[in-house]
């Protein structure tokens, strides 16, 4: 589904890399790659457009076209580029006399009453006392969605008997400076930017409470559309930042990109999941490798994180260190990866992966091939697990028979083990001293 | 917002497609000639119109192909041959039979996270109430704070009963009791929301299944509809086959088609999925919900400017 941009590139490399030098129309086959990849994130058409040219520029006046490693050189230019539009993660600002004024505009469905509560947690865990204040008089039971998000992460909600948007904003105003609250975080309507009674109520909002931060709240899966949204809450109420949600699913999130170009906004937070406190920060270099559909290895190390308590995964790492990682902890590994997702999604955010397996990976050949595995080790008595060398010609029959497969399948898991236990010792380790620690420590 | 709905109001737009096209050729097809900018141009409202890199590619290429073979000559020609490529990749998404049997059916609305699932399910409640069946709204969103109420708001305002779940409460319970007090009460369709999900999520897919394999033991007939938001992009198709693969996939229904989104995504899903298009949603209001009509849909995919009628 999404083999790594690299290893594409590679490929139109490798294609062309037998006849010798990479030549300025060789570099130009390998950014088709990079457009397309960019245009399945769901980039903006004119900002790849705009993208392709700098990288190109980049790629043919520099070193690509002598270098032993094109492919890895365009992917490093165009990652260069990316990273540095998305630009670092924007701080939120205060206003000089509190309380500070948080508005949240957007679509309809776009996660504002969500992201809401979140940032309310996130100034609650730095020690403000925020108030949250509902502005959507429209959708049935918005305001019951607050008030209930509110009472679960112990965040006062501003009720009033007001039936319309700017006064519901004035008067929680009025409260937050009565309680001395701060910030004061307005959860707006969803709207179309192309419904002008609604964007001239954020207009008249914004004049009436002046915010400090008016933040546009983005679904990452939105597509082309994500620069004309933008540009027009822009050019009405003028935006500060962009909060992009929905970010812990499979997309992509090339909105980041138009909205930055169109809007020079910065990005100020992601959301990554519906419990409340799932609200980041964002690493640029990260976001740049989701964008362009590379292995994304940090994401899978998270997703596990999700679905494994931390200490098994230390105790995993601890046995690839020490090479004592044997047929029971890949059976275990084998149950946990099933319990990550689809896992042909899973094995293409390892980076080169997805092309090693090849075809392999299709969701159902995949499955099928784990449920195989998992029987024919299931069929191991504990000691053989703990040591596969013992595994001879008897055993093997034995296996065989145990699981309903063949000698030749038994041999196969054998040999795929000893491949994954040398993957494993050679990628984990190798690159992360700092990541055992980033296991536990960075995604507490 | 828009106050008129339905299919009087499609049929508006559709008009004003037409005599826009009719009366000033497109941003596309604004000049005569079939030269370099044509095809460029061609291409940009494609992929802006979230058609997909990879489908506008197979898109252009056959239609140079028409070109060589000299079945395209003009513009108008290469307008017309497009328009047809399209329509054809929709053929998936045409109303095979009636999406509803008869006796009592339970459909369930399925989709990712704000896509308009609750809306929706208020609007075919209205839909299907006025073809005169008795129709039993079943607030299933037990995850999303007042997720349930927003339903029951809708229920009271369109004077429907609706069930509704705890929150935090078993989505497949729920079903199971929407199914019996139906056959007790004489409810002939129960239209089930869902919460939203994110369909990478296995174990919130898993629940789907669930809720699918509980409802399939009562002897009732199952409908599964996903809602799809017109303003996303290539994550559409990911969705669409997640779900797919969970529950099957009776129809789409496309919300938000009354922005300048155009749902191009939809080319993609209909022709790898063949899932048929039931419903789209046009608006906030109680009535804004038509039946697909894919030549109307193709014609807003041909004329950008459309959108700032």
């Amino acid at each position: 589904m999404f083999d790594a941009l690299s290893d594409k590139l590679q490929a139109v490399f490798d294609r062309l890399g037998r006849k010798g030098r990479v030549s300025e129309k060789d570099v130009d086959e390998a950014l088709r790659e990079v457009r397309l990849a960019l245009l399945e994130a769901d980039v903006h058409f004119r900002v790849v457009r705009a993208l392709i040219e700098r990288v190109r520029e980049r790629a043919v006046g520099t070193d690509v076209l002598q270098s032993l490693l094109p492919a890895q050189q365009v992917v490093k230019i165009v990652h260069e580029e990316l990273t540095q539009l998305l630009g670092e993660p924007g701080r939120l600002a205060t206003a000089s006399t509190p309380p500070t004024v948080i508005m949240l505009v957007g679509l309809q469905g776009s996660g504002k009453t969500t992201t809401a509560a979140k940032l309310a947690v996130h100034f609650k865990k730095q020690g403000q006392h925020p108030l949250l204040g509902p502005a959507d008089p429209y959708r049935p039971s918005a305001i019951e969605q607050l008030s209930q998000l509110g009472k679960q992460v112990d965040v006062p909600v501003y009720l009033g008997p007001e039936r319309q948007a700017e006064a519901l904003c004035r008067a929680a105003l009025q409260a937050a400076r009565t309680k001395h609250l701060t910030p004061l975080i307005l959860d707006t309507a969803g709207r179309l930017q192309t419904n002008d009674d609604l964007m001239g109520e954020l207009v008249r909002i914004r004049d009436d409470v002046k915010p400090s931060e008016v933040l546009l709240v983005a679904d990452s899966t939105i597509g082309q559309e994500a620069l004309k949204v933008a540009q027009e809450f822009h050019s009405r109420v003028g935006l500060t930042g962009l909060i992009l949600t929905k970010l812990d699913g499979d997309a992509r999130g090339g909105a980041a990109l138009s909205v930055r170009e169109v809007t020079g906004v910065p990005l100020k937070f992601i959301g990554i999941g519906e419990t409340l406190d799932a609200m980041e920060s964002f690493h640029p270099e990260r976001m740049a490798s989701r964008i362009l559909g590379m292995g994304d290895i940090l994401t899978l190390i998270e997703r596990a994180q999700e679905t494994v308590d931390a200490e098994r995964v230390q105790a995993v790492q601890r046995k690839l260190r020490s090479g004592t990682f044997d047929l029971e902890d890949f059976l275990e590994q084998l149950r946990q990866v099933q319990r990550m997702g689809p896992i042909d999604q899973v094995l293409s955010m390892i980076p080169g992966l997805g092309r090693q397996l090849g075809k392999a990976n299709e969701n159902e050949a995949a499955r099928a091939e784990l449920r195989l595995t998992e029987a024919v080790i299931l069929s191991m008595t504990p000691h053989e697990r703990r040591n596969p060398e013992l595994i001879g010609g008897s055993r093997r029959r034995r296996i065989a028979k145990g699981s309903g497969t063949s000698a030749a399948d038994v041999n196969r898991v054998l040999s795929q083990f000893r491949q994954i236990q040398q993957l494993m010792r050679r990628s984990i380790p190798a690159n992360s001293a700092k990541r055992n620690i980033d296991l536990t420590k960075l995604f507490h | 917002m828009p106050a008129s709905g339905g299919f009087a109001s499609l049929r508006e737009a559709a008009a004003r497609t037409r005599s826009a096209l009719a009366g000033h050729v497109s941003a596309v097809f604004g000049r005569t000639e079939l030269d370099g900018s044509a095809w460029d141009n061609l291409e940009e409202a494609l992929i802006t119109a979230d058609v997909g890199a990879n489908m506008t590619d197979l898109l252009l290429e056959r239609l140079r192909g028409r070109q060589r073979r000299g079945d395209v000559r003009t513009l108008e020609d290469l307008r017309r041959a497009l328009a047809g490529e399209l329509l054809s990749l929709l053929d998936g998404a045409r109303e095979p039979e009636a999406f509803l049997p008869e006796g009592l059916t339970l459909v369930l609305v399925v989709g990712f996270n704000g896509v308009g699932k609750t809306t929706t399910v208020a609007k075919l409640g209205r839909h299907w109430q006025r073809a005169g069946r008795d129709v039993l709204l079943v607030a299933g969103d037990t995850f999303r704070a007042a997720g349930s109420d927003q339903l029951s708001v809708w229920a009271d305002r369109l004077l429907l009963p609706c069930i509704v779940g705890q929150r935090g409460g078993d989505a497949a319970a729920l079903a199971f009791d929407a199914v019996s007090s139906s056959r007790a009460r004489g409810y002939d369709l129960i239209l089930m929301d869902t919460a939203g999900r994110i369909h990478t999520k296995t174990n919130l897919m898993e629940e789907l299944r669930k809720l699918r394999r509980v409802a399939e033991r009562q002897d009732v007939h199952i409908r599964t509809l996903l809602v799809l938001d017109a303003t996303t992009g290539q994550n559409g198709i990911s969705q669409a086959r997640a779900f797919r693969e969970a529950v099957g996939l009776d129809g789409i229904v496309v919300t938000k088609l009354d922005g300048s989104a155009k749902g191009g995504a939809l080319f993609a899903i209909a022709s790898e999925f063949g899932a048929a298009v039931r419903f789209v949603g046009t608006g906030e209001g109680a009535d804004d919900l038509a039946g697909f009509d894919p030549e109307v849909f193709v014609e807003t995919i041909l004329s950008p400017e459309l959108n700032n009628v």
